[in-house]
């Protein structure tokens, strides 16, 4: 079978990356006291699915290490271990590590092997000095590929070692072997292998003592090994439970004319001493779901009745074997390492989905999804905003129309455009993504630094659901950081200055996200100490970035910290500090159209709001006319539209003309001369004045008219033409012309340079 | 309002190129097909502010936004009516910051020619680089001379965000 394997890396390496994010958000919020079962159940699967996986592309690095991780965490769910908080500590940076292996990998990068052996060490320590190991065996100990499964995982190398070390130190378990009925050799390699794989590889501490056994009938369905799956791996990774016995019944095998060799005509019967749970049976049996009937029961050791349980849930009605022996056991060990590598292997795939399927990602894994290509998307999109505009169009045109086809025609095109508006909110939903997504980052980081920094910090997190454009979602991720970061850098006070100001010794730092408007707001409070205005005045003046005798408002004061290389602490980690930070968070969140608020009171936190627009894709926009050209002012910069009287208006010497508007004095800037066209009104009190808002500061734009308001869709101007300053971009209007949307804060900076000019 | 760009009858020879040949007033001038996205008619453009004069404007082009140039300003030559059957040639440029495409404003297209390497003479040294920067070289044709144009040179320095010092020019300090 030579598959080009490589065309499944990329969906392994996707698969596996977020198959570890559900790993570390499981292991965070697993109580050490009392561990949730499915947690840590959880945690294995993934462990087990990624090993599968690896094994199956070659990686033998990480299917190594994700052996022993997997070997540990089999301890744990058994309940046979502990869960500590050191083993927790442990497996989280398990978790880093194989990230950063697989990184390594999917670049084609060498990978950092010490980090990872001496890990691999360490948890192997663990589960070798586990409480009740008794002797333990050479087994765990540093020699992993021993340690290696038959069936399970395997490349070259183990393949050629396990079967022939199993096959050496079987001497106690040939006797065993024999047990079957009829078809003797065939069967006693069968045995042999079993019990061979049992002393190599079983975990120490499962003495000679007679712990009742589990009873499996075992029929394979024709297609099993069709489906890639051998009898001969589950039955070896039923042997590292116990001791196996098995028996095999040929009653269903054909002359040998008409064997068909890629069917599976066994049926066997198997007798497993061990004290496992029934989930430990069932998971050997996992891979072969849907091929195979299994029935599993339980007898005890002292010899009670068999305790019947439920048929496993690998049942499929369907076809009856025909006959034939199937090709199984002595060409097994040469055969059985190679096939059943790629046959168990080719399972892996599913085993992955099966895990990931499992273990829910942040937000509705009950939804079925399909992963999409962002470009499709964005083709999408575009296509779904030139319909739009052929839409507008379209209406524009009916308006004007006359005649006995107009009136159906034109309440045709209402029809059209109210499925348009539709079609386009769900289309922009497309792209929506829940906020969660970036929040899933913050309880690692936080516990990570809170540990770091000595503080008791319980971080809070609601509106995880709430959706926001993928972009957005994608960039408010670093500025959210860098506020939590200080939150708890900054914010939260060590535990005795907490309890000395009378609050408790755990600090709260909660983060929200909830729809507000057309936006979305995302809010990071702490009930920390909160800012200290007179410092933060003090360390400004001395800076001389405010003059000394100025009075600010309170405002004012939490502005300055946005300044660049602003910083009051005391000292700067390498958490924060720098005072790099909170002039890039402002600009970042400008970037995607929001804004930042800032609430604090001494001694008691702070609240930190973002508010974002829901897409960057549209904006709502008020259309003027200047000299016949069509430009869009964005209505979140639109305060106040008024008409002016002359004598309303004053002249500065020199710098300009202002009007008074609710008490403060506004420059006037006249469009026409900004943008250089020949306006239908020179005198202010003909024209419009459009008091708006860029950067801080208002002004008052003069215009010829006012037209509609509409929701315009963006488009770049610096795709194939470039930056201009005072232009955010352009939009398509309805008769296809362009009309170019205005940037306030950009037109504010270049109206005043002309003045100044 | 568009036209699609069909072959002449000159068969392509390996080692050769082809070339749209338009018009402005009484010169004609070549640029490489294969960089004309398409040919349309004349419609009015929307200003950008700033703009060095010979860039007209943006159009709308299925749903990106053009920027258009006015050759025959471009070249110094008289400006003329834009009439019903003044041309737009769409171009594609290569620049530092990738594939842009903008519009050239012509008096009208000619044929598609296939030039021949062998017959290509240098442009005439006008005393100036920057006068001859942008052409490849001059072809007879017929009885015609084309002035082969590098569109990539020619455009290049024109647009914003394609030359660094008017970019700067055009951004706030």
């Amino acid at each position: 079978m030579d598959l080009d394997l490589a065309q499944f890396h990329d969906t392994f390496f996707e698969e596996s990356f977020e198959a570890l994010d559900s790993m570390e958000a499981a292991l965070l919020k697993l109580d050490v006291g009392a561990p949730n079962p499915e947690g840590v159940n959880t945690v294995f699967r993934v462990a087990h699915s990624i090993k599968g996986g690896a094994g199956m592309f070659g990686f033998k690095d990480v299917a190594s290490f994700t052996h022993t991780l997997e070997t540990l965490l089999d301890e744990l769910r058994s309940g046979r271990m502990q869960v500590t908080t050191h083993i927790s500590d442990q497996l989280l940076i398990s978790v880093d590590v194989l990230r950063s292996m697989m990184s390594s990998v999917q670049r084609k990068e060498p990978v950092d092997m010490q980090k990872v052996a001496d890990l691999q060490f360490d948890l192997e320590q663990i589960v070798a000095n586990k409480p009740g190991a008794g002797a333990p065996s050479g087994a765990p100990a540093g020699s992993s590929s021993a340690a290696v499964a038959p069936g399970a995982v395997v490349d070259a190398n183990s393949a050629g070692v396990a079967p022939g070390a199993a096959v050496e130190a079987s001497s106690t378990s040939a006797a065993s072997g024999g047990a079957p009925a009829g078809g003797g050799p065939l069967v006693a390699g069968l045995g042999d292998f079993a019990g061979g794989g049992a002393a190599a590889a079983s975990a120490p501490g499962k003495g000679a003592v007679s712990v009742g056994h589990w009873a499996i009938e075992f029929r394979a369905l024709p297609e099993l090994l069709l489906r890639g799956n051998d009898p001969l791996a589950i039955f070896c990774s039923l042997a590292e439970l116990g001791t196996v016995q098995a028996a095999a019944n040929l009653d269903a095998v054909p002359r040998l004319r008409q064997i068909d060799a890629e069917r599976c005509y066994l049926t066997w019967t198997l007798r497993l001493e061990s004290s496992c749970s029934r989930e430990q049976v069932d998971a050997a049996f996992e891979w072969a779901a849907g091929d195979c009937e299994v029935s599993v029961e339980r007898v005890e050791a002292s010899g009670a009745p068999p305790v019947s349980v439920a048929t496993s849930p690998v049942t499929t009605p369907t076809p009856e074997p025909a006959a034939v022996a199937a090709p199984m056991p002595t060409p097994a060990p040469a055969a059985a390492a190679p096939t059943a590598a790629p046959a168990a292997l080719a399972h892996g795939p599913e085993a992955p989905k099966a895990a990931g399927g499992e273990a829910p990602k942040g937000g509705g894994s009950e939804h079925s999804s399909i992963r999409v290509s962002i470009e499709k998307i964005d083709e999408l999109i575009n296509t779904v905003g030139e319909l739009v505009i052929t839409q507008a169009m379209l209406s524009e045109l009916g308006r004007k129309l006359e005649g006995p086809v107009a009136e159906p025609f034109r309440s045709g095109l209402n029809q059209l455009e109210r499925n348009m508006r539709e079609l386009q909110e769900s289309v922009m939903r497309v792209r929506m993504l829940p906020i969660s997504f970036t929040f899933s980052r913050f309880p690692r980081m936080v516990r990570d630094l809170a540990q770091r920094l000595g503080k008791q910090i319980e971080l809070k997190m609601t509106g995880e659901h709430t959706e926001l454009d993928k972009t957005v979602l994608e960039k408010i991720g670093d500025p959210l950081v860098h506020l939590v970061r200080n939150s708890v850098d900054h914010g939260i006070e060590p535990a005795e200055k907490r309890i000395a100001a009378g609050k408790s010794a755990v600090g709260v730092v909660h983060l929200d996200a909830c729809h507000r408007g057309g936006n979305i707001a995302v809010e990071i409070r702490d009930d920390g100490g909160g800012l200290d205005k007179s410092r933060i005045l003090a360390k400004a003046k001395s800076r001389g970035l405010v003059g000394a005798n100025d009075v600010l408002s309170d405002e004012q004061i939490h502005e300055l910290i946005f300044l660049p290389g602003f910083s009051t602490a005391e000292k700067t980690t390498d958490v924060s500090g720098r005072g790099v930070g909170m002039d890039v968070v402002r600009r970042n969140v400008k970037e995607l159209g929001g804004k930042i608020e800032i609430h604090s009171e001494l001694g008691k936190g702070s609240r930190f709001i973002i508010t974002l627009p829901l897409t960057l894709a549209i904006v709502d926009g008020q259309s003027v006319s200047v000299g016949g050209e069509t430009y869009i002012v964005p209505l979140t910069s639109i305060i106040e539209s008024l008409q002016l009287q002359s004598q309303m208006v004053n002249k500065l010497s020199g710098r300009g003309e202002v009007f008074s508007f609710r008490g403060d004095y506004l420059p006037i800037v006249r469009l026409y001369e900004v943008f250089g066209v020949t306006p239908k009104a020179r005198a202010l009190h003909e024209g419009l004045i459009v008091v708006a808002e860029g950067d801080g500061r208002r002004v008052g734009l003069f215009v010829d008219e006012l037209l509609g308001q509409q929701q315009v869709v963006i488009k770049s101007m610096e795709a194939n033409y470039g930056p201009i300053d005072g232009v955010a971009g352009a939009t398509i209007l309805g008769d296809g012309s362009v009309a170019l949307i205005l940037d306030l804060a950009g037109l504010i900076r270049v109206a005043s340079r002309r003045v100044a000019a | 309002m568009t036209t699609n760009v069909s072959t002449t009858q000159d068969v392509a020879v390996p080692g050769s190129q082809q070339v749209l040949t338009f018009v402005l007033g009484s010169e004609t001038y070549g640029v490489d097909i294969l960089r004309v996205q398409e040919i349309r008619g004349w419609s009015t453009v929307t200003k950008i502010p700033h703009a060095p004069p010979q860039v007209l404007g943006v159009l709308n082009l299925r749903g990106s936004i053009v920027p258009i140039v006015d050759m025959r300003m471009q070249f110094n030559l008289e400006r003329a009516e834009y009439t019903a059957i003044t041309v737009i040639i769409v171009l594609s440029v290569q620049s530092r910051a990738g594939r842009r495409d903008f519009g050239v404003v012509v008096d009208g297209v000619s044929d598609v020619v296939t030039v021949n390497e062998a017959q290509v003479k240098p442009a005439p040294d006008l005393g100036s680089r920057a006068a001859t920067e942008h052409i490849r070289g001059l072809m007879p044709v017929a009885d015609r001379m084309v002035v082969l144009l590098d569109i990539d040179r020619l455009i290049g320095g024109q647009l914003p965000g394609m030359n660094e010092e008017s970019a700067h020019a055009a951004v706030a300090a």
